[in-house]
């Protein structure tokens, strides 16, 4: 079974080098870019994945992992944030508003790969 | 996805998040306790650093990071955004931009310095970049035992417990037993929770750390031990250390001081409706504008198919095809001002430019200037507002060094010291107006005057209006200032604005008054790939006559042959116009209509009548521009293809004004 993610970033080219590393790996992958959008599309459709990035405008990654972990339908659903070195304040309160794991940046494509492996299995 | 280069996405990108920067920096200099530009400068900077090192722009990524940590102190209220940082950060945003675009060519000293004034502004030595941790090397094989228990909301919050055990197989042999003895009664069963631990016995050539790396999500809300076995070489079991950069939970971060709310988006979610410019609309995508070019080509074709197809079945009875052709035509119409739509740009995004151009410009003169804007909301076609930069440019410069006076002079002549320059654009019909207009000293009529009979380009002591003296200064070579500054007066001069404008069928007026400054407005077509005409008849030929220019159609009484002897002139309501017989222009033997017309353009203030045989009719054309071989016939500025099929040629209006004028300056001098 193909499993879906929801990749949101306000950058443009993170969302299109997180969707060609993933979609090559045979992971169904949706774009959104930033947190409003992503929860619009998270509640009209099913991942079995959200990765997103923390600073983005209109509303943040706490703020979307908060609202997100508010839906019944995402229990359990992994959520995998993007970080700095430099964040570990916000690595905290991404951990105590429900997120699964994180990627720090910058990543190598097998990096990423290899973080999706092991939260959602291949 | 247009290209599958993420570099080249990712330089798109950093050029736009530059430009955003450049305009927060520009806006937090005005107002340094706005909290807004600083957020959107601080995201920008995050944005181009953790993308710039994930596409390779590694020393883009490493100098940006400082320029970040200093913005984002600003946010946290421990620095603040003084004149000198803003300037910093300008120099700093330049220097970015070559990092991106021409690594090769950067000034890595330049770099240096202006990391070295972020340093002393930010009163701090910057940390440098962070590296990633390498991985420590691999010992002998191994066996551990892992223990394990998930924290009880584990599951809920995705963790799943099967990977976790699979990543432990995949390191080598391992056993796994479950441990239940946590597991409570049915009726106090809660499913969402994890009640189970595990135990492993893991024989694996891996070391500590990449065990512990399984666990790298869960590890501070995890129960977990790790244990030597049978270590082939003893090694005492060392407690478990943070292997990754997880915050030590042992050493509390230190509270943050007082600060304002650092999560923007969530204050702007009730703060109504925002002010300044709008928030990029999420479902968006970026197309390259040969694409569009490409489509507006078709787009073209398709409405010159149709009109033909509209002649051919002109005379047919055939309903049915009638109605489909109706139907071509209100879907190609449709597609025609879609295309156009699509091609459209806010004039702010060659307005906001300037204000950096405005900026600099006024320190390098020394000179208070402030910048105002108005209509950026006005939309151009892409193609016009690229073309626009330059000559633009040009003007604001101008107004800067020769049409404000420096303060000291300003303050005498009873003016406030500081100069202003306001930019606006607004619709006038299929026209935008763009202004530029200063408070500055104003045209010195007297020396443009005298320098243009120096060049024997008006006859000495010649009656001219304000409008047509101030035309004189597009002239090539035509430059009033006394003092070549480092400004102006070299580079392009105002007769290159002139020639881009009249290029993209734009018209340029200058107003002027003395000691109250000076107005430019550039008159231009909303698009330069279709244009409004008016279709006339020549001899056999048919041409097109842009309807921007066109004033009245009047017919040409006969007896004007005899009245001015020979003398091609006619009295409009008392003002005496010159017209051109397009027929010798164009060396029409056919006979002429027994009544002719005459078209009355206008450019500037200049106005000229065109004698054609007949006017048949506003018509919406498709411009095609003329071949390299055609591109310096006199007269005209394109062509169009017309329902038949045949080619209709576009006057150039300011060339025609321009040969009128010529005429008209004869007739004064005879």
């Amino acid at each position: 079974m193909t499993k879906s993610i929801l990749a949101v970033d306000d950058s443009a080219s993170m969302r299109q080098m997180v969707k060609l590393t993933l979609s090559s790996a045979g992971y169904q992958v949706m774009e959104a870019a930033d947190g409003r959008d992503a929860l619009s599309k998270a509640k009209s459709g099913s991942f079995n994945m959200v990765l997103t990035d923390l600073n983005m405008p209109n509303m943040d990654g706490l703020t979307l992992i908060r609202e997100l972990r508010t839906l019944p339908a995402y229990r359990g659903v992994p959520i995998v944030f993007l970080t700095t070195e430099s964040d570990a304040g916000k690595k905290a309160e991404a951990k105590a508003a429900g997120a699964t794991a994180w990627i720090v940046k910058p990543f190598q494509q097998d990096q990423l790969l290899g973080v999706v492996r092991k939260i959602v299995g291949a | 996805m247009s290209s599958a280069d993420p570099g080249q996405v990712f330089r798109e990108e950093a050029a736009e998040l530059l430009a955003d920067l450049e305009t927060a920096l520009l806006q937090l200099e005005q107002n340094p306790d706005d909290r807004e530009p600083l957020d959107t400068a601080f995201r920008a900077l995050h944005t181009i650093k953790g993308s710039g090192s994930m596409f390779g722009f590694e020393a883009a990524a490493s100098f940006t990071h400082h320029l970040e940590s200093a913005f984002d102190r600003m946010r946290k209220g421990e620095l603040t955004a003084t004149p000198a940082m803003i300037g910093i950060a300008l120099a700093a945003k330049d220097h970015i931009r070559i990092l991106i675009d021409d690594p090769a060519n950067a000034d890595t000293a330049a770099g240096e310095r202006i990391l070295a004034r972020l340093a002393e502004q930010s009163g701090s030595a910057t940390m440098p970049a962070p590296h990633r941790q390498e991985p420590d090397d691999a010992d002998d094989r191994a066996t551990w035992r892992v223990r394990f228990k998930l924290a009880p909301d584990a599951l809920e919050r995705g963790t799943n417990p099967l990977l976790l055990l699979d990543e432990l197989r995949g390191l080598g042999d391992a056993e796994i037993v479950a441990v239940t003895d946590d597991v409570p009664p049915l009726e106090e069963l809660e499913p969402t929770r994890c009640h189970i631990a595990w135990d492993v016995l893991l024989t694996t050539t891996s070391p500590r750390s990449t065990i512990e790396d399984v666990f790298i999500f869960v590890i501070d809300e995890t129960e977990l031990t790790i244990e030597p076995v049978l270590a082939s070489s003893p090694t005492p079991a060392p407690a478990p250390t943070m292997v990754c950069d997880l915050p030590d939970p042992s050493v509390p971060t230190p509270p943050d001081p007082v600060q304002p709310v650092t999560q923007p988006p969530q204050s702007k979610a009730d703060a109504g409706p925002e002010k300044g410019k709008a928030q990029p609309v999420a479902n968006s995508i970026r197309v390259p504008a040969e694409r569009l070019d490409d489509l507006m080509d078709q787009v073209g074709e398709l409405v010159i198919a149709h009109a033909r197809l509209k002649q051919l079945i002109s005379d047919s009875v055939d309903l049915q095809i009638k109605s489909v052709t109706e139907e071509i035509e209100r879907l190609s119409n449709g597609l025609r001002d879609i295309t156009m739509g699509i091609r459209m740009v806010p004039v702010e995004t060659l307005f906001g430019r300037f204000r950096r151009l405005v900026r600099d410009l006024s320190q390098e003169l020394g000179k208070d200037v402030l910048l105002t804007m108005s209509g950026e909301e006005t939309e151009l076609d892409k193609t016009m507002i690229e073309r626009l930069n330059d000559p633009l440019v040009h003007i604001i410069r101008n107004s800067l060094d020769h049409g404000l006076e420096p303060a000291a002079d300003r303050l005498a002549a009873g003016k406030p010291r500081q100069g202003r320059i306001h930019l606006s654009a607004r619709h006038a019909g299929t026209r935008v107006l763009m202004t530029i207009r200063d408070d500055g000293r104003g045209l010195d009529r007297d020396r443009i005057r005298a320098k243009a009979e120096e060049q024997d380009l008006i006859p000495p002591g010649a009656k001219l209006s304000d409008a047509e003296l101030f035309q004189l200064i597009f002239h090539p070579g035509f430059s009033t200032a006394r003092t070549l500054t480092s400004v102006s007066g070299r580079g392009i001069g105002m007769d290159v604005v002139k020639r881009t404008v009249d290029g993209l069928r734009g018209t340029i007026e200058v107003s002027s008054t003395a000691g109250g400054g000076t107005e430019i407005t550039l008159g231009l077509p909303l698009t330069l790939a279709i244009i409004d005409g008016l279709l006339v008849r020549v001899g056999q030929g048919r041409y097109v006559i842009p309807l921007f220019a066109v004033e009245e159609c009047v017919e040409l009484p006969p007896d004007v042959e005899r009245r001015h002897a020979g003398r091609n002139f006619l009295n409009i309501r008392g003002a005496l116009v010159p017209f051109l017989r397009l027929r010798d222009s164009f060396n029409v033997r056919h006979p002429p209509d027994p009544y002719q017309k005459i078209v009355i353009i206008s450019s500037g203030d200049k106005r000229v009548g065109l004698v054609v045989d007949q006017v048949l009719g506003d018509h919406q054309t498709v411009i095609k521009s003329m071949s390299k071989l055609h591109a310096d016939v006199a007269n005209f500025s394109g062509a169009t293809i017309l329902g038949d099929g045949s080619v209709a040629l576009i006057l150039d209006i300011a060339q025609i004004v321009a040969a009128g004028q010529i005429q008209e300056q004869r007739r004064e001098a005879s």
